[in-house]
């Protein structure tokens, strides 16, 4: 068992750190060590290169998960109760890692807002700053519309609008409820657009990490060409989920 | 002593169980009354001493200001927030609490927090495993509700500490149940547990995978129950008798108790029968006579089970799953016995629900479960390994009042989220961090956890230090804080006011049998109990010396027990049980032939046919011996 953990994790072509056990002096230790099972100290890594992993966009999610779960039984505390409390505490630290690193990057969207943070990019939509400066303020969030669907946004906040008040005075509307549910239709096709879109650009970001891990230079423009395309995306899409959600409050309540 | 040895505790609201894995099976261990149920009811005698299980359910009826039940709806919540909860329950609050106090319940003229009077439940299991094993037990497995609160999670880590339990986990309860269930069926897929109990209502949404339990969503509502019905219940009885009557009972006590013991027998036979006529005699001598049909409690009971669809259809939400994906459903908890919430159950997730453990003791058993494998696993166990989630959403307050979610819920722990702090003044010391848990957009809907305050930032001007703040959820789903400048790489200091807890030092304060002690204790238990063994065997050689057989007995025998009873009679008062109990085998063994003697002159038809060696069964401290036996002449 303990040759396939190391394959799945060290097989990847990972500038990787050597270390020695500091309980039994074997070399090769990652989390944990491949000779004794001991949790080792944690090193301070982004996600991806705690699974071993190229910041590489395009993941394997089953693969993923088996690591996932192959790592949690050498690093959850539950299995190193009986340890030291010093390894106790590497285990908790460990395996809070494994699990944040693992919810971030089985998800397309979190792990793309993730890199985009390794790369310093922030978004607008969803910055911290701006949406405490909103709520501060009182001031409308700035939105990204995307222009193909000026016309239909402004239709719909209107039909919104109008269930709202019906709904207010207690009248029943089927007409108009079906005619939100087309537009649903019609945003969640363009959402399912997006992350299509989204995947071309992985592509892109992806074949820029392969051609750096093999010795190419990429400069800082195209990188950064590549990041705001996603950037863009994500807005766009941020916008459509937000009405998504709106349409579907609206339908619920 | 074996120090490995961890019991698994389902403290519950009405009942409360202690359980181990004997071999490859998880089992309950029962009290002295041969119950595997204690039930969650403290009460105090008239001498202050405390009565716990059902020695204190007498009280409940008798001296309902001395005793206190479903204590668990009252663990780590504050005065603020038990309002209604007061209205239902005879809960005597203390009368000086104070806003953001821990509460005080009052038994007689003392008051108790709710983890002293948990704790007491506790230690009675802890006593029972105790007698069980023979030996002391310190290291315990404990269940929550998986939607308890940090506050709720934290104030059971304490009553385990009040009563001198190290508490190596605390499990959700319907992840324990699933352990239980996994332990034989060992098979993949998707799993729902919907767990009923006696006040709080649970569900969560597993993935089975070659022996990884693994949470992806739970939901529930820590204030539902059984206790809700008994509640409804007792209150149509007490507006019947107010009307048919004209009798308010409603501030006695004892009469709305000995209503309370009809309603839930009434509760538990209509799960069984079509109908069942209440026969209650009222203060004054009046009865109150009245037919409940299952059909009625069914509509009555409707709005309460109801409330468990709203969380089940979020957990599923949740979970990105709909009820058809769902490929078993495991009820838990007593109140899922009813047929009408087994119904609400199967018409939720479009399948049968699967009832073949016991829903009293399954939890329990999956806790012992959970124990095992803290303690190294065995063959059963082996693979076994839970990862379970958060319930609630961490976040922290940020201008305006607003929540900042953090750390989301159903996020696998550990969990763990950091955050930057700077100061907005120069030369600025401190920073104030205030910690909610909860789904609210605004910081005041939230639950408050604590109040940090980051202390002993270097000076510097407005904007550059960098304070680290670290939030960790550890396996218990307990919050951990803490924190570290950057720029001087100075470990800042964090004083936590925890919103409604006990410090350290309280806890300290209240330990029942201190954790250090236990051994002691224990020792000390065994001293006394062998003191009242050589006094038995002491007793009896009196009464030997005075029978006829006596005087068969040679000098040199006479002699020599003379010389044991001395040597018995010395150790006796000294503190070492096992030269006290040395003491007593050796004159058990030189009365041998006394006892027989005695058996043969005075052949007591009581005595007939039984073989001396049969009473020495090896169960102990208390186990008889062939002198006290003879006492049956």
């Amino acid at each position: 068992m303990t040759k396939s953990i190391l394959t799945t994790i060290n097989t990847k072509s990972v500038p990787e750190e050597t270390h020695s056990c500091w309980s039994c002096g074997a070399m090769r230790a990652a989390h944990f060590c491949e000779s004794c099972g001991k949790v080792q100290p944690p090193v301070p890594v982004d996600y991806f290169t705690f699974f071993g992993l190229l910041p590489k966009l395009n993941v394997d999610v089953p693969t993923l998960e088996k690591d996932f779960y192959i790592l949690s039984r050498r690093l959850h505390p539950d299995l190193n109760a009986r340890a030291g409390s010093q390894e106790q505490e590497w285990s908790l630290e460990q395996s809070s890692l494994l699990n944040d690193a693992y919810r971030t990057l089985r998800d397309p969207i979190k792990r793309t807002q993730y890199l985009l943070k390794l790369e310093g990019v922030e978004l607008e939509e969803q910055s911290k700053t701006a949406t405490e400066h909103a709520r501060a303020t009182g001031e409308v969030k700035k939105q990204i519309v995307p222009p193909d669907l000026l016309e239909e946004v402004f239709e719909l906040n209107m039909q919104l609008e109008e269930l709202r008040m019906n709904k207010k005075m207690g009248e029943d509307e089927p007409e108009l409820i079906e005619e939100i549910g087309k537009h649903k239709v019609t945003l969640e096709a363009k959402h399912e657009a997006l992350l299509e879109e989204l995947r071309t650009h992985w592509k892109e970001w992806d074949a820029l990490v392969a051609g750096s891990a093999n010795g190419s230079t990429v400069s800082p423009e195209e990188r950064a060409r590549i990041t705001g395309k996603m950037v863009d995306v994500l807005n766009r899409r941020n916008y459509i989920r937000n009405l998504v959600r709106d349409v579907n409050a609206a339908l619920e309540s | 002593m074996n120090s490995d040895r961890i019991v698994g505790i389902d403290l519950g609201t009405t009942n409360s169980l202690v359980a181990f894995m004997q071999g490859e099976t998880p089992v309950v261990i029962p009290g002295d009354d041969g119950s595997n149920l204690l039930p969650s009811v403290v009460a105090l005698d008239q001498n202050n001493q405390a009565v716990i299980g059902s020695a204190a359910r007498r009280h409940l009826i008798e001296t309902p200001e001395r005793a206190v039940y479903s204590i668990k709806r009252l663990m780590g919540r504050g005065v603020e927030d038990v309002q209604e909860e007061v209205k239902l329950f005879p809960f005597r609050l203390a009368e000086d609490l104070q806003r953001g106090e821990v509460l005080r319940i009052k038994l007689g003229d003392k008051t108790f927090t709710p983890p002293e009077i948990s704790a007491l439940i506790l230690r009675q299991l802890k006593r029972n495993a105790e007698r069980y094993f023979g030996e002391a037990v310190t290291k315990a497995v404990i269940t929550v509700p998986a939607y308890f609160n940090d506050a709720q999670r934290q104030a059971t880590k304490d009553a385990g500490r009040i009563a001198g339990l190290d508490v190596l986990r605390l499990v959700n309860e319907p992840t324990a149940a699933s352990l239980a269930y996994g332990l034989d069926k060992k098979q993949n897929g998707i799993v729902a547990v919907y767990d009923l109990g006696g006040g709080t209502f649970d569900i969560s949404i597993l993935k089975l995978h070659d022996g990884i339990f693994e949470v992806i969503a739970t939901n529930g509502d820590t204030h539902l129950g059984g206790d809700d019905i008994d509640n409804l219940l007792i209150t149509i009885a007490l507006d019947d008798i107010r009307g048919d009557l004209s009798l308010d009972l409603r501030r006695n006590a004892e009469a709305v108790q000995a209503i309370r013991k009809a309603m839930i027998e009434a509760k538990i036979l209509l799960s069984s029968q079509p109908s069942i006529k209440l026969d209650i005699e009222l203060p004054g001598g009046k009865p109150y006579q009245r037919e409940i049909t299952r059909e009625q409690f069914e509509q009555l009971i409707q709005p309460i089970i109801d409330r468990t669809v709203g969380p089940c259809k979020q957990a599923l939400k949740d979970a990105n799953l709909r009820p058809e994906q769902i490929d078993e459903v495991v009820l838990v908890g007593g109140s899922t016995r009813i047929p009408k919430v087994r119904a609400l159950v199967k018409d939720l997730f479009r399948r049968e629900p699967h009832t073949d453990l016991n829903p009293d003791e399954v939890v329990a058993l999956g806790a012992a479960v959970q124990a095992n494998i803290l303690g190294g696993g065995s063959e059963a166990t082996q693979n076994m390994l839970l990862l379970d989630v958060t319930p609630l959403s961490l976040g922290i307050e940020v201008a305006g009042g607003v929540t900042d979610k953090i750390i989301l819920r159903n996020s696998t722990i550990p969990a763990s989220a950091t955050q930057f702090y700077t100061t907005q003044v120069d030369g600025q010391a401190n920073v104030a961090i205030h910690v909610l848990q909860g789904e609210r957009e605004l910081a005041q809907d939230c639950r408050s956890l604590a109040r940090f305050d980051l202390k002993g930032i270097p000076p510097m001007a407005a904007g550059i230090p960098r304070v680290e703040v670290k939030f960790l959820i550890d396996a218990n789903g307990i919050l951990n804080v803490s924190a570290r400048e950057q720029r001087s790489g100075k470990q800042a200091e964090i004083q936590v006011q925890p919103s409604y807890g006990l410090t350290d030092e309280q806890v300290e304060g209240m330990i029942l049998d201190s954790f250090d002690n236990a051994e002691e204790d224990f020792r000390r238990r065994q001293v006394v109990e062998a003191r009242n063994e050589a006094e038995t065997i002491l007793k009896a050689l009196d009464k030997g010396k005075k029978s006829a057989a006596w005087n068969q007995l040679t000098n040199n025998e006479k002699k020599q027990i003379a010389k044991m009873e001395k040597a018995l009679f010395a150790v006796k008062a000294e503190d070492d049980y096992a030269a006290i109990r040395k003491a007593i085998e050796a004159l058990n063994h030189g009365t041998m032939r006394l006892a027989e003697l005695m058996m043969d002159t005075a052949v007591s038809t009581a005595l007939k046919g039984k073989n001396m060696d049969e009473t020495d069964l090896g169960e102990g401290p208390t186990a008889p011996h062939p002198m006290a036996k003879a006492e049956f002449e």
